[in-house]
């Protein structure tokens, strides 16, 4: 398959699908973040996951529907604001699903699962009921059109950089947020040891509750920046989700590194594939292969050294 | 038959009894033949729901690709007759006479060889039951050798269920892609489509899941059954009581795969058709949701329970299809939260006492099986889904 190009060309083409891969990668990382700290650190399988995602999506698009209409003048910068919106948003409905369904089924992980899933269909013919089943997509502010033309065949969109750079820092800042603070610190005291956290004054139902609403509020920036690239449907989120519960567990559950890590690899993987193979087959192989590698060594990339 | 009191109880013999009247004397004769026909494909899912209580409600496997196995029970019954209705002549106008239509339209020229077996008919009979018996083995094998379970066993077979789905579409020329494989018509001559065809294809499926819960009994009151739950409840007791528990976890998944794939072949032959949109992530989850909506502890539960949430989503998509995700989505968490014994729990709290006392003549069982509160591991985390750092 590669035989029919020049290097020069298998160069350039490496390198736009990698870029598009970096573009794919955010998404997964942004995605994979917040389910890595609810599924990795607490245990807890959100199936409704990409619909907290696609929340984000739609306060964006109503966001920037309300700017261009009454505050034309914020029109450049509504972005920030709208993913701050969305962050708190999808965080307030994750507090109250956590209230309300999550913490009755701590013990019963596989009825999490079911119980989400139902959630997630509700939130879909809600999001269908209130915006239409048809595909909405936000305006950009001028200075994210256009391309950055880095050699004479290689373009590179402004948009991309931008939801990259907006990946580190999210990434970054939950990093520290995990390992750096005092938050965190009892979130991962919890999880490792709910019943000693208690026993030491950490309140735990406020802890899970905390973490379950800051997992789904990093899903709601993540579907923030995702309308930035690509236009959002009710059902956009659970496209996602399946890879992206692989990418959680193909890095390792209990490990944030291991999620950025296996979230490049597959994403990489596909849009590199995607270029030389139909984008299904493409899919379908960096998928077999995750769940190939999966059944050889089940406890992902970067493992918790447990005993089982 | 070794001792029949000994696996099925007067109340499980009851209960036979009664489905059996309600499905083949009751249904043909209160409805007309397209109802009947719609309740045979509600029925073949029963299949899937009463393997799902083997491999979940008592094994404590969840498996969220039970549309896999169904998918390939169809897919391999649907490949013997699309073969048998593309014969040179009816495809005469096709520039390649004697392939499927499909494979003429996506520019194949010849018969893939994976296609060839599936001339025979005794061959694909035994693919049906070969085929998904081999896959969940090698998924079974990988996965419980390897003492991986609960919610990263979940996942990996709902991804398995994608990554089928993915495949199926995107081979158009070799699957028929997303329309599946379409127009079938006949199996040795016989017309499926007839009216008459239809009436016989549902009482086989009918004798076909009586005989599957009989079996499905057995299995549940012998050894292994009772293991089962054993492994479910105290997994590593059972591991250090000498059994190799991956062993019997490989086989509770491989016999549900083969009973989904059972009703995966009665659903080609009834509806005459299989698409990928019975073998994905939402279908898949669905079938769980008969299981659990019945009662994931009874096997015949699981029967009234995909007849019950089939019946609701034909009758609301219809007239209502707004609400009808609505109602799905708080079925699922009613399921969980509210009764998380389905039907058959609520039936054995309110109604079994009386049914005892009344036909049986006997005094309620104080706490007998299903009564109480779901009996998953009450205090002991799943090691998987927590893992500690």
């Amino acid at each position: 398959m590669f035989a029919d190009y020049s290097w020069t060309e298998l160069g350039s083409i490496f390198a736009m699908q990698g870029f598009a891969g970096l573009i794919l990668f955010s998404v997964f990382v942004l995605m994979a973040l917040g389910l890595a700290i609810i599924f990795g650190q607490m245990g807890v399988i959100n199936m409704a996951h990409g619909e907290f995602m696609i929340l984000g999506a739609y306060v964006t698009y109503l966001c920037s529907n309300f700017v261009e209409a009454f505050v034309p003048a914020l029109f450049g910068v509504y972005f920030f604001f709208a993913m701050i919106l969305a962050f708190f948003v999808a965080g307030a409905l994750g507090a109250l699903v956590e209230w309300s369904l999550i913490r009755h089924l701590y013990r019963r992980p596989l009825d999490t699962l079911l119980a989400t899933w139902g959630l997630s269909l509700i939130l879909q013919q809600a999001y269908r009921s209130i915006f239409g089943a048809r595909e909405v997509g936000v305006t950009l502010p001028d200075w994210l059109l256009g391309s950055v033309p880095l050699t004479d065949i290689i373009e590179i969109p402004i948009n991309g950089i931008f939801v990259m750079v907006l990946t580190l820092v999210i990434a970054i800042s939950v990093y520290f947020l995990m390992f750096r603070s005092r938050t965190g610190m009892q979130s991962r005291a919890v999880v490792q040891n709910r019943v000693m956290a208690g026993a030491v004054g950490i309140n735990t139902e406020k802890v899970d509750r905390m973490t379950f609403a800051l997992g789904c509020g990093i899903a709601g920036v993540a579907g923030s920046a995702f309308t930035m690239i690509g236009s959002t449907g009710p059902t956009a989120g659970q496209l996602y989700i399946v890879d992206t519960f692989l990418i959680v567990v193909f890095g390792g559950a209990a490990s944030l590194l291991g999620t950025i890590a296996s979230s490049f690899a597959i994403s990489q993987a596909q849009s590199t594939m995607e270029f030389f193979l139909s984008g299904s087959m493409a899919k379908v192989l960096t998928l077999l292969t995750v769940v190939g590698i999966l059944m050889l060594r089940p406890e992902g990339l970067f493992s918790a050294k447990i005993r089982r | 038959m070794i001792n029949l009191k000994s696996f099925m109880a007067r109340q499980d013999i009851l209960a036979l009894i009664i489905l059996a009247a309600l499905l083949f004397v009751v249904m043909p004769m209160s409805m007309d033949i397209f109802r009947l026909n719609l309740i045979g494909k509600y029925l073949t899912y029963a299949f899937v729901a009463i393997g799902l209580v083997l491999c979940w409600g008592k094994g404590g496997i969840l498996s969220l690709g039970q549309g896999v196995f169904f998918g390939l029970g169809g897919y391999c019954m649907a490949m013997y007759l699309k073969l048998e209705s593309s014969t040179p002549e009816a495809t005469a106008i096709q520039s390649t006479p004697g392939i499927p239509d499909f494979m003429d339209w996506n520019q194949i020229t010849e018969l893939p060889w994976f296609w060839e077996p599936f001339n025979s008919l005794t061959f694909t009979l035994v693919a049906i039951l070969v085929v998904p018996a081999l896959f969940a083995f090698i998924i079974g094998a990988a996965m419980f050798k390897r003492r991986v379970g609960g919610v990263y066993f979940a996942i990996i077979t709902q991804a398995i269920a994608a990554i089928l789905t993915i495949l199926i579409i995107g081979q158009q020329g070799y699957t028929g892609g997303v329309n599946g494989i379409t127009d079938l018509r006949t199996l040795k001559g016989w017309d499926i489509r007839s009216d008459d065809a239809k009436y016989f294809l549902y009482f086989l499926n009918g004798a076909l899941l009586l005989g599957v819960l009989v079996l499905c009994q057995f299995v549940l009151k012998s050894k292994l059954g009772r293991l089962l739950v054993a492994l479910r409840d105290k997994e590593d007791r059972v591991r250090f009581s000498g059994y190799d528990v991956a062993n019997f976890k490989i086989f509770v998944f491989c016999f549900a795969a083969v009973l989904s794939a059972i009703g995966g072949a009665m659903f080609t032959l009834q509806v005459g058709f299989m698409s990928p949109s019975f073998v994905g992530i939402v279908p898949s989850i669905e079938m769980v949701i008969f299981c659990a909506v019945g009662g994931r502890l009874s096997i015949f539960g699981a029967v009234y329970g995909t007849l019950l949430v089939n019946w609701a989503k034909t009758t609301f998509s219809e007239t209502f299809p707004e609400l009808w995700l609505f109602g799905l989505g708080a079925l699922f968490i009613a399921v969980v939260l509210v009764f998380p014994n389905g039907l058959s729990g609520l039936y054995r709290s309110y109604l079994a006492p009386h049914v005892d006392r009344w036909i049986f003549r006997k005094p309620p069982e104080g706490g007998s099986t299903g009564t109480g509160a779901i009996d998953t591991p009450a205090f002991e985390p799943d090691p998987a889904a927590r893992p500690a750092e």
